[in-house]
This record gives C-alpha cells, sequence and structure tokens, in this order.
C-alpha cells in the first residue's frame, strides 16, 4: 500500500467514526428538517400542553380548597363552595379543550411527517441505480419504506402527546408542591427516585432475558419456515419424526425462557406501583403530622395526595417514550440512509431525446463488470444493423441478462460505448432510450390493475380498441374474453390469477401496444404448455418483423434464424458469429450444440 | 379464543392462582383510600400520633402484601400462559404434519409458518393479559361502587350515573375507532404492495418511463393513509378529554352533595376525599380495560386464525400395510408402478388434472414424462407416493394399492427429487442423510458421484461438512438441484423420480447425469419428468400428456410415427435431421 493510500484510508476510517458519533445529533436534526414546514402546529401543541398540564395541576388545588370548606357537621360553607366549584369546572372544560386540541395538533403533525418521508423515500426508489435494487434484499428496503417509517410515526407520536406533557407535569407538580409545603415535597422528590431505580434495575435484568426469548423464537421460527415451509419434502422423505424432534426441544427451551421474560418484565409495574404507595404513605403520614401542627389544611393534604398519586407517572411514561423515540431514531436512520443512496446519475446536460431510431446498434470497446474484481466483459464490439436478429445463446446463468442490463442501460458500460442510431448511448435521455426498446422478460411481471391498465402500461392513454387490437396481435383477445370482467378483470399482486402463459403474452400485448422500433426478448425456458408456446412464438414473429431484436434464445431454430449468435458463458461473451461460423470453428457453441441437441 | 382454553387444562392451578391472587392485590388497593380517611378524621382531628402511624404502617404494610400477591399472579399467569402457547404450538406442528399435500395447497405453507409463529404468539400474550387483568379491572370498577355504597348510600349515586357514562364514551370512541383503524391497516397494505411492485418491477417500469407516474400514484395512496390516520386521530382524541370531563364533573358532584352530607353529620371530610380517590380509581381502571379489550380482540383474531388451521383435516386415510410382497407378486422382472384408469382432480379444481390414464413400468425401466405445463406430469409422478389420492381408479406399487400401504412404507420405496431443489440448513452430510438416517460416508459419496455433484462438493474446503445456509443460499441453483438428487439417490430408492429436476443444470451435466443414473442404477424404476425432449428420448417407454391425457406411450421412434403431439413437441425443439436422425 502506498503511503497516499495509506492516509487516505485513515482519512475514512476518521469519518467513519465521526459519522457514528454524529448519527444521532443528524438524524434528529434531519427529523426536525421534515417538521419545519408544520412548525406552526409544532408551537400550538407546545402551548396546550402547557395550558392542559398547568390547569391539571391547579384543579387539585381547588378540590382542596373546597375540602376545606367542609370540615365538619356544621362547619359548611355552601356559599363559598359554589363559586370554587364553578371554578373547577370552567378548568375542567378547559383542560379538555386544551387536551384534544392538543391531540390534534400533534395528530397532524407526526402524520404529514411520516407521509412527507415516505414519498420522499419511494422517490428514491425510482431514481437509485438498479445496481442498489438488485443487491439490496427487496425485503429489507420494503421494511425501510414500510414498517420503519411506522415505528418513526409511532414514537414521534408518543414523544409530542407524552414527552412535552411528563416533562411539565413533573416540574409544575414540583413547583405547586414547592408554593404549599417544603416538607412534603422532599419527601415525595426523595422517595420517587426509587421507583426509576427499580424500573431501570429490573429493565436491565430482563433485557438478557428478552434478548434469550427473540433469540430462542428465531430459532423456532427458521426452524418452521423449513420444516413448514417446505412439508411436501419433509413429508416425501418421512421426515416427521426427526423434525418433531428437533421441535419439541425448541419448543421446551422458549417455553422456559419466555416465561422468565414475562415475568421478570411484568415485574416492572407492581414495583413501581409499590414505590408509588410509599410515596403515598409517606405523604400521608408526614402530612397528618404537619396539618396536626396545622402547618396545612385538610385540603391540602387531598391535593398533596392526589399529587403524589400522579407524580411517578410521568416518569414511568417518560422512560418508556424514551425506548420508544430511541427506535424511531434508529428506524429513521434507516430510512435516511436509503434516501441518502447516491442516485443514478442524471441525464447529461442537453441529452437527446431519441425520436426517429433506425435500429442500429453499435458496441465500441466496451468492458462492463458488476464486480471490479472479476471481469465479465472486455473489449467487445459489436455492430448490429438495423433490422437484424441478435441471439445471446448459453447455459443458465451464463449471464445473458448483463447484454439486456447495458442495452437498456439500467447499468452502465465502464469503458468503451453504445451508440443507438449512431448517438451514444450517454448522450441519450435515459427515458427515450428505454422507450425505443420493447422488452419481454421471463420473469412476468403485472402491476394490481386492470388487464386493460397493465396491457396500456407505456400509452397509458390509449384507448380500448388499440388496446385489444394489441391484445389480439399477442393472441390474448381470447384468454381475456373469458375471464370476469374481460378487459377490466383486475389482476390479483403477482398476476395470481393467472397463468405464466398468460402472463407472458399480456406482457408481450403491452409491447404489442407501443411497437418500439428495437427489441429485447427473453424466451420462455419452461414453464408455459405447448399451445401457448406456438402462441408466444407467432406473436414473437410477428413483432420482431423489420425490427431489430435482442433474443435471449433456448431454440435451435431461433438461434439458426438469427444474423449474429452472441455465445456467452460465466457471464463472458465468448464467440460471435453466425451458427455455421461458430459450428466451423469448433468451440463452446459447437460443444453445447452436440450436448443440447445432438445427444 | 374459547375453543382453545382447553390447552389451558395442564395449567388449572395456575389459572385459578393468578387472576384469585390479582384480585387480592386489587382488594389492598381498594381499601388504601379508606385508611387515609381515617388517619384523616381520627388522626388529625384527634391529633393522635400513634394513630396516625398505626395507619401510615398499614398503608405500608398493604403495600408489601400487594406486591406479593402481585408478583405470584404474574409468576402463575406467565407460567400458564407460556405452557398454552408451548402445548398449541407443539400440537399444531403435529397436526400441519398429519395433512396431507391438498390441505397443504389449500391453506399455503406460508400462511401456516406465520399462524405457527406470530399468531401463536400473539395468542399466548392475550392469555397472559387475560388471566392478569381481565378479572381486575371490573373488580376494581364494581369494588370502588361498593366502597362507596358502605360510605354514603346516596352519594353512590353518583358513581351509578358516572361509570356507565363512562363505559359507554370509551365504548363509542372504541366502536367508532376500530373499523377506522381496520382502513388504515387497508392502505398501509396498499403502500406497501406498491412498494414490492416498484421494486419487483423496477426494470419494466423504467423500461416504460412510468417513474413519474408510480411516485404520483405512491404520493396520491400515502395522501390517502394520511387523511384516514388523522380521521381516526381525532376519534382517538376525543377518549381522554371526555372522559377527564365526566370524571371531574362527578367529582364536583361528590363535592357538593357530600357538602350537604358532611353538613348533616352523616359523612366525614375524610370519607369525601376518599370518594374522590375511588372515582379517579374507577377511570384508570376503565381505561385499562379499553387497552385489555384492544389487545383481547388481536388476540381473538389470532385465535381465529389458528382453528381454521386445526379444523382442516387430512382428506386421506392412511393404510395398514408394512410389507410390500404381494402373494401373487413373484416374477422379478414384473409391473413395478400400474395406473389403472387413474384420474386426478385438484380441489377446487373444475377440470381434471389426470383423466383415465392406464400404464406399468417394469422394474428398472425408465420412463420419461414429457408435455407442456398444466398437462399433468407433476400430477401424474405425484399419486406414485400418494401425496395426492387418485380421484378415480388405482395406482398400484408392487401390486398393491397405494392406499393399503403405512405412509413410510410406501415412501420408503420412493426417492423423489421436487421440482424445486429444497436444501435445509445444515451441512451437506445432514441434508444428504434426509433419505437415510444412517447413510454412512460412502454411500454418501456414491450418491454425490450418480448426481454429478462429488466434483463440487469435493472442491469445498471443507467438503462433506460444509454448511448450507437456510434456503441453500451460498450454492447456485444447479448445485442444490444436484444436492436434491443425490439426497433422493443416498435412499436407494426402488422408484426414483425426477420431477424436471434438471431444469438449472447446463446440458452437458444433465446428459452425464441421465447416464450416470442409466448405468450406475441397474434395478432403480426412474420416472423422468421433463419439457426438453433430449432429456426424455432415450428412457425405454415415454408418456405424452396433453391436458391431462396420456395420448401416447412408446418408444421415441414409435412415438414419432404414431404421436402427432409427439412429433410437435421434437419439431419445435430439434431440427427435422435431428427429429430423424435418433
Amino acid at each position: 500500500m502506498t503511503n497516499k493510500n495509506k492516509a487516505k484510508n485513515s482519512k475514512i476510517k476518521n469519518s467513519i467514526i465521526k459519522n457514528s458519533r454524529s448519527n444521532s445529533k443528524d438524524t434528529i436534526r434531519r427529523i426536525l428538517q421534515h417538521i419545519r414546514p408544520y412548525r406552526f402546529q409544532l408551537v400550538l401543541s407546545l402551548v396546550f400542553a402547557v395550558i392542559s398540564v398547568a390547569l391539571t395541576l391547579y384543579a387539585p388545588i381547588l378540590i382542596g380548597n373546597v375540602v376545606d370548606l367542609i370540615a365538619g357537621p356544621g362547619q359548611v360553607r355552601f356559599a363559598g363552595i359554589m363559586p370554587i366549584l364553578i371554578q373547577i369546572l370552567a378548568v375542567v372544560l378547559l383542560t379538555s379543550a386544551a387536551q384534544w386540541l392538543m391531540n390534534l395538533c400533534n395528530n397532524k403533525l407526526t402524520y404529514y411527517v411520516a407521509k412527507d418521508i415516505r414519498t420522499r423515500a419511494f422517490h428514491q426508489l425510482e431514481i437509485l441505480p438498479l445496481k442498489y435494487l438488485d443487491s439490496h434484499p427487496y425485503g429489507d428496503t420494503i421494511s425501510r419504506v414500510i414498517t420503519d417509517v411506522d415505528q418513526l410515526s409511532d414514537g414521534l407520536l408518543m414523544g409530542f402527546n407524552q414527552l412535552f406533557t411528563g416533562v411539565i407535569t413533573i416540574l409544575g407538580t414540583l413547583g405547586f408542591m414547592l408554593s404549599i409545603n417544603i416538607t412534603i415535597t422532599l419527601a415525595v422528590v426523595l422517595i420517587t427516585p426509587v421507583s426509576l431505580f427499580v424500573a431501570s434495575f429490573i429493565a436491565k435484568r430482563t433485557y438478557r432475558m428478552f434478548k434469550a426469548q427473540s433469540e430462542t423464537r428465531g430459532e423456532i421460527t427458521s426452524l418452521v419456515e423449513e420444516m413448514v415451509g417446505n412439508q411436501k419434502v419433509v413429508q416425501a422423505f418421512g421426515y416427521e419424526d426427526r423434525a418433531r424432534e428437533t421441535f419439541d426441544g425448541i419448543n421446551e427451551r422458549l417455553r422456559e425462557c419466555s416465561t422468565k421474560a414475562t415475568f421478570f418484565s411484568s415485574i416492572t409495574n407492581p414495583a413501581t406501583r409499590f414505590v408509588n404507595g410509599l410515596v403515598y404513605a409517606g405523604v400521608g403520614i408526614i402530612g397528618a403530622f404537619t396539618a396536626m401542627r396545622g402547618l396545612i389544611s385538610v385540603g391540602q393534604l387531598s391535593c398533596f395526595l392526589s399529587y403524589a398519586n400522579q407524580y411517578t407517572k410521568p416518569f414511568n411514561e417518560i422512560s418508556s417514550v424514551v425506548t420508544e423515540l430511541q427506535n424511531a431514531f434508529a428506524s429513521a436512520r434507516r430510512v435516511f440512509d436509503l434516501i441518502d443512496e447516491t442516485p443514478q446519475e442524471p441525464d447529461a446536460p442537453g441529452a437527446l431525446t431519441l425520436r426517429q431510431v433506425d435500429g442500429g446498434v453499435e458496441l465500441r470497446d466496451v468492458s462492463f463488470s458488476y464486480n471490479p474484481e472479476v471481469k465479465l466483459i472486455e473489449n467487445l464490439n459489436l455492430s448490429v444493423k438495423p433490422g437484424q436478429r441478435i441471439a445471446i445463446v448459453g447455459p443458465t446463468g451464463c449471464g445473458k441478462t448483463t447484454m439486456i442490463n447495458l442495452l437498456m442501460r439500467f447499468y452502465d458500460v465502464d469503458r468503451g460505448e453504445i451508440l443507438i442510431s449512431g448517438h451514444p448511448a450517454r448522450q441519450i435521455t435515459r427515458d427515450s432510450l428505454r422507450r425505443s426498446f420493447g422488452m419481454v422478460l421471463q420473469e412476468t411481471w403485472l402491476k394490481t390493475g386492470t388487464v386493460h391498465d397493465n396491457i396500456a402500461y407505456g400509452r397509458p392513454q390509449a384507448s380500448r380498441e388499440e388496446v385489444i387490437r394489441a391484445a389480439r396481435s399477442a393472441h390474448a383477445h381470447s384468454f381475456i374474453k373469458r375471464m370476469p370482467e374481460g378487459y377490466d378483470t383486475v389482476i390479483t399482486e403477482d398476476g395470481g390469477n393467472l397463468s405464466q402463459g398468460q402472463k407472458q403474452l399480456l406482457c408481450i400485448a403491452r409491447v404489442m401496444l407501443c411497437l418500439p422500433p428495437m427489441l429485447i426478448l427473453d424466451e420462455a425456458t419452461s414453464s408455459i404448455d405447448t399451445r401457448t408456446e406456438i402462441k408466444i412464438q407467432q406473436a414473437f414473429a410477428q413483432m420482431m418483423e423489420g425490427r431489430t431484436s435482442f433474443i435471449v434464445a433456448h431454440r435451435l431454430s431461433t438461434i439458426r434464424e438469427a444474423d449474429v449468435i452472441l455465445v456467452m458463458k460465466d457471464g463472458r461473451i465468448l464467440e460471435t458469429g453466425t451458427h455455421e461460423e461458430l459450428i466451423a470453428r469448433k468451440g463452446f457453441y459447437a460443444q453445447l450444440y452436440e450436448s443440447q441437441f445432438a445427444n | 379464543m374459547f375453543k382453545l382454553a382447553g390447552y389451558l387444562r395442564n395449567y388449572k392451578k395456575e389459572s385459578i392462582i393468578g387472576p384469585l391472587f390479582k384480585l387480592l392485590e386489587a382488594c389492598f388497593e381498594l381499601i388504601v383510600p379508606l385508611v387515609m380517611a381515617s388517619m384523616i378524621d381520627i388522626g388529625i382531628k384527634n391529633a393522635d400520633v400513634p394513630y396516625i402511624w398505626k395507619m401510615g404502617g398499614l398503608l405500608v404494610f398493604f403495600g408489601v402484601l400487594g406486591l406479593t400477591c402481585s408478583l405470584t399472579a404474574q409468576y402463575f399467569a406467565a407460567k400458564a400462559a407460556m405452557g398454552f402457547g408451548t402445548e398449541l404450538r407443539r400440537d399444531m406442528f403435529d397436526h400441519i404434519n398429519g395433512l396431507s399435500y391438498t390441505e397443504l395447497d389449500k391453506i399455503g405453507t406460508s400462511t401456516l409458518v406465520t399462524r405457527i409463529t406470530s399468531d401463536i404468539n400473539q395468542a399466548q400474550a392475550g392469555v397472559n393479559l387475560l388471566l392478569r387483568l381481565f378479572l381486575r379491572s371490573p373488580f376494581i370498577v364494581v369494588g370502588a361502587v361498593i366502597m362507596a355504597f358502605t360510605i354514603s348510600v346516596r352519594l353512590t349515586v353518583i358513581f351509578l350515573v358516572a361509570v356507565p357514562l363512562l363505559a359507554l364514551v370509551i365504548y363509542a370512541v372504541m366502536a367508532a375507532g376500530i373499523p377506522v383503524y381496520r382502513r388504515v391497516q387497508n392502505k398501509l397494505d396498499r403502500v406497501l404492495r406498491m412498494t414490492r411492485e416498484n421494486l419487483t418491477g423496477a426494470r419494466v417500469v423504467r423500461a416504460f418511463a412510468r417513474q413519474d407516474d408510480e411516485i404520483e400514484d405512491f404520493d396520491e395512496t400515502t395522501r390517502q393513509l394520511q387523511k384516514i390516520q388523522l380521521l381516526a386521530g381525532k376519534i382517538s382524541a376525543f377518549e381522554n378529554p371526555l372522559t377527564y370531563t365526566i370524571v371531574n364533573l362527578a367529582i364536583i358532584a361528590i363535592l357538593w352533595f357530600g357538602g350537604k352530607q358532611v353538613e348533616e353529620g352523616m359523612i366525614t371530610q375524610g370519607e369525601v376525599i376518599a370518594l374522590v380517590n375511588y372515582m379517579t380509581q374507577i377511570l384508570l381502571a376503565l381505561v385499562a380495560l379499553a387497552n385489555l379489550i384492544i389487545s383481547a380482540t388481536k388476540a381473538s383474531a389470532s385465535a381465529i386464525r389458528i382453528n381454521e388451521v386445526f379444523a382442516v383435516t387430512s382428506s386421506m386415510q392412511e393404510g395398514t400395510k408394512e410389507e410390500s410382497v404381494h402373494p401373487a407378486f413373484e416374477r422379478k422382472d414384473d409391473r413395478k408402478v400400474t395406473f389403472r384408469n387413474v384420474s386426478a382432480v385438484y380441489q377446487g379444481a373444475k377440470e381434471e388434472a389426470l383423466s383415465g390414464v392406464s400404464f406399468s413400468a417394469k422394474a428398472g425401466e425408465t420412463i420419461g414424462i414429457i408435455g407442456g405445463t398444466g398437462s399433468g406430469k407433476s400430477t401424474l409422478v405425484n399419486l406414485i407416493p400418494r401425496f395426492y389420492d387418485a380421484a378415480a381408479g388405482t395406482v398400484l406399487v408392487d401390486g398393491i394399492d397405494v392406499r393399503e400401504y403405512t405412509y413410510s412404507a410406501l415412501r420408503g420405496k420412493v426417492g423423489i427429487v421436487p421440482q424445486q431443489a429444497v436444501l435445509f440448513k445444515g451441512t451437506i452430510r445432514e441434508n444428504i442423510r434426509w433419505g437415510r438416517e444412517d447413510a454412512t460416508d460412502e454411500e454418501i459419496c456414491e450418491a454425490l458421484d450418480i448426481a454429478q455433484a462429488r466434483e463440487f462438493v469435493d472442491a469445498k474446503p471443507e467438503g462433506l461438512d460444509t454448511r448450507i445456509s437456510q434456503g441453500g443460499k451460498n450454492l447456485s441453483g444447479g448445485q442444490r438441484q444436484r444436492l436434491t438428487i443425490a439426497r433422493a439417490l443416498a435412499k436407494k430408492p426402488e422408484i426414483l423420480i425426477l420431477d424436471d429436476s434438471a431444469s438449472a443444470l447446463d446440458y452437458a451435466t444433465d446428459a452425464k447425469l441421465r447416464k450416470a443414473i442409466r448405468t450406475k442404477t441397474s434395478g432403480i424404476t426412474v420416472f423422468l419428468v421433463s419439457q426438453r425432449v433430449a432429456t426424455v428420448r432415450q428412457a425405454d417407454q415415454i408418456l405424452v400428456l396433453d391436458d391431462g391425457r396420456l395420448v401416447g406411450a412408446g418408444t421415441h421412434a414409435e412415438l414419432l410415427d404414431n404421436c402427432p403431439v409427439y412429433k410437435e413437441i421434437c419439431l419445435s425443439q430439434l431440427s427435422k435431421e435431428e427429429v430423424a436422425g435418433a
């Protein structure tokens, strides 16, 4: 390693360390940025929180005052009680209104922020390079857009609703108590932390047990996923008893550790309630002595008692809000990480919008690889004249999709260039480049929506007649007609209500409607019945008429009729030429041909 | 939920002790305001220091008792609930093992996975919560009212008005809220679906340059989601302010009418404070009850899903025959597998998947089965190990109806390589031993040899001890497929079924594999299902299926002559010369 590199590396390391340190600060800053448009709501929410807490705390004082006025038989002063009762009524109504308004503000704040962040994350999905999408599990990305944003909004809502009010309540209670009597307040302040201490003591102990529980749960889930998910194989091999044995073992361990985790975690509640009881008793005893000496009234004592009841509550709430907020921030981090991923390079300034395409494609010295250590395509040259057919041939998994990725600019070449109709691909807008190709892949993707919407995916404004014409030429019309709602039948997710062959025909119809000047076709290898397959063949043939076509080919007839054959293996292009040329060369193609077709 | 209560039968003691102690704890909680009242009325009024100490000590003592009871309750509840979950989980696992393919198809295995994991967890948590809290909240409410009654009959009227009113408000908010929350969930599902679609379909979306429209659609959907969320929030925002108002109105009433009663000497000042306290306790209990009901609804939804699984029972009756030798089956070179006029229908399907198929395969023969998708190839071979039952006709193995065998006797004869190459977490050796628990390394290597897997297994630094991750993700598709073939071979089956199992192999390996099976496994009856003519053309007998009907049976040459469907398939895959030159 050169010194320069070393210096660079340590710089990177430093910045990573710095990053992790500033991470949570940064996350909070970014959340605040998203809150900024709704700062009006935030301020309102704070104002209402202060009002409602102050009034909530004021009510016990009023109640205490009333209690003092009803000391005993013959000592009740009704004239004094009435105005206070009216005051209480007013305070209660105001508190309710403030609470309600605060809730509304918080809801609005949270859900708007969540929507904004989610939309932003989705937007990111559409501009991320395919390299990112291909190399990250979908489940992970989906959970960032869905679960993590949910977690964030739950956390924010809880935070807004309880954190402010909690803090204000604690401070307010302290203030009110101090204003009445210092000794009793001291007692409350000294006993309360015991509750926090107990709670955190238990939480630390139970953390390990919860971890054990979730690990064992994970174990049982993965066993169940394997054994139940592949139940057919299990039965075919008569593995049921052996599976049951393993299952029983884990299940028994799960029972033990969940009983422990559940029990120990449920101690928190009674324990804090017990501390609460101690506070109550403490206030009662000290309060009684103080009252005896006449330093406070009985009403004030009752006020203290109700403070004692509610003083510990916010402490417990705050500790759960803090965990919730930590989770929320961790989730937010994951969403922001997604949003921060480098999007694909934008189209070059002044990029050309392809309109007239003759169908000529040229690859000049193209080099490409997914991973710099594994070289794939090196200095590939290929010239395709308008209307030619190129067959891409090779064993399964040889990387035929790489060619599709490069032609469609799903990935960019590392070196060299691809020219479409004489224009370098990089100088053309991606959208117009892609629109000049019609693509039919083996993995048939359909959108949830009607048959019509799916066929018209490339041209949403197409009329029903045009859609039917496209379906007819894709030989799809007859089965669509037989569906319950015809063209308005809703296709469920993944086209669950269609056969593989029917899905393929719809994908062909989708391209038929646009009929771009160039085609990329992936011949189906399996899972289509003979009759449908013949239909698909006919549809393909019709489409290819006069169009430059790249075909990932499996059928000998397709391969033989091709103008150029690209023979691929292990992601590399081994040979190019016509069928006769390649046979004559006696290379890999000849070998492949022998084993596949000549037996 | 109640159907599942039977799973608590081994925890009767725990399920009674748990709630009982919880109630005991509630009793102590209910007494506290009364103690405080007498402390005020007697202790303070009379300046009775020992009395105050006594009452204060009593409060602490009740606190300790409450804590003890509560812990006891939690312990027994946790024990009962976790025992409930454990037994339920085990029973469901057994139940699933007893289902036939027909039921597995109907329910879907991924559904089963969520039901045995998260649904049972949910139900278990529900039981725990119910045991702890279900009796407690109503008890506190009723108890507080009774305590009020002992203090003042007339003032109890206030409680009798306030409690139903509070219950009504909480119920109304929940009743209005739940359907809205369901709508939130539906919208959220839609957002999830759109996200997934746009990931799996990223290439198509970009190929048609529809990104902007997709973003717009998504915007619209999230906007709808946020609107419904706001609505749901608005509804639940009513709960706290309304209950707060009601409780405080009740307190005002207590103070006013309580004042009158104090004036008349009916009750004391301390008792008024106690009544106010009871009112607050009722509010807290009702709110807890509302939360409990929400969790209980979730748990009962899970319980319903769990019961659905138990409601499905196997549609097949297991036979009793353990031994395979039939009295009439003595000549060695006889029919191994026979189909007599067999038809098969999948549950819920209108048309037959297989209709009137008859053929027989001799021991040691290789039978090729060809036809398009949906032509019934897999259905046919799945009938041999009796994964499904035929709707009509009989399937005979060694001259005996498959329905007469026990599953293990019949399936012990058959080695099957399914279409999807499924491997399990564990080493390669463990995976191959699925076929036979006691297979030696030698036998394993032999199986790997035939399956053309020896080479790549040997190339791994850890050989047979190489760990396979879940789903076999650390192997290529072809490698996985070859291991599943080896797994079936290690079983030393009498009948080997390869259900389109070489699709991920390149042509050369596929050819080598077929050759090895032909030469090294004499005596095994092999069923080769494929869509490739090249795979089946060497078979002793080729069965041609079309739309569930057997449209041809014979050798490659015979079929070319007399079976138009076969000829059509050949022509679509091979050149004319190749078809003729076989």
